[in-house]
């Protein structure tokens, strides 16, 4: 069998649209696909070694809210201070309660199948941000060099 | 349900983790030894199957017993 190439271009830096990118590429490496992710914009906040993601229910009218908080808790009630971190931390726990593998966990299994994690070198420079804070073992690239490996990739995903 | 030489419990754990799990100890053993893996992610089933079907490897049980999911594969 020859081997398939999965492409995915990362763009956001929030706790939950991180998972979709790290379940795909670790799931396609367990199928035998070669996989490479490209980190754009807040998707270079998946990469940092401390992550600090947070869930926003902000914009988002198909987030599940406990006890129907969404019903009582018209859109300004969700600007209030701390709203935020209490999503996050309720998100985590849940996750935790089913099962479902932590960011960090889900990014080491990535990387030990050797998915390959490209930070957009543009981006970096764009937020001044410090190369130190990202973990090791990831590239640095353009959008040239994704296409070199996207042009030959039997799926193509933007994230 | 029939020998097997591996066993992992992959019970309590979601999507991707019993696949992954799966994959890595199969990297460890021989071709044509048979892994039981036991899960409760019901999405686990149709998993299996599909895994199985890209990788090379066998799917020759995939049952449910008691709320759990059971499958047995055999390296190819």
């Amino acid at each position: 069998m020859e081997e398939k190439k999965l492409a995915i271009i990362a763009t956001k830096g929030s706790l939950d649209w991180a998972y979709p990118p790290f379940i795909l590429a670790s799931t396609a490496s367990a199928l035998g696909y070669e996989t490479q992710i490209f980190f754009t914009f807040y998707g270079l906040q998946l990469l940092k070694k401390k992550l600090a993601l947070e869930v926003t229910p902000l914009g988002n009218p198909g987030m599940p809210m406990p006890m129907g908080m969404d019903k009582w808790f018209p859109v300004l009630g969700l600007t209030l201070p701390g709203m935020q971190g209490m999503m996050t931390s309720m998100m985590k726990k849940k996750m935790k309660d089913k099962g479902v593998a932590s960011v960090e966990e889900l990014r080491d299994l990535c990387q030990e199948a050797e998915v390959k994690l490209i930070a957009c070198q543009m981006t970096v420079d764009l937020f001044d941000m410090n190369t130190s804070e990202f973990i090791d073992g990831i590239e640095y690239a353009g959008a040239a060099a994704f296409f070199e490996f996207a042009g030959e990739s039997d799926i193509c995903l933007y994230i | 349900m029939a020998d097997f030489d591996q066993e992992l419990d992959a019970s309590g754990l979601n999507c991707p983790l019993p696949i992954l799990r799966a994959k890595k100890t199969l990297n460890a053993m021989g071709s044509g030894q048979v892994l039981h893996v036991v899960a409760t992610d019901p999405g686990s089933v149709k998993d299996f199957d599909a895994f199985a079907k890209q990788t090379g490897n066998e799917l020759m049980e995939s049952k449910e017993d008691g709320g759990k999911f059971h499958f047995l594969i055999k390296k190819g």
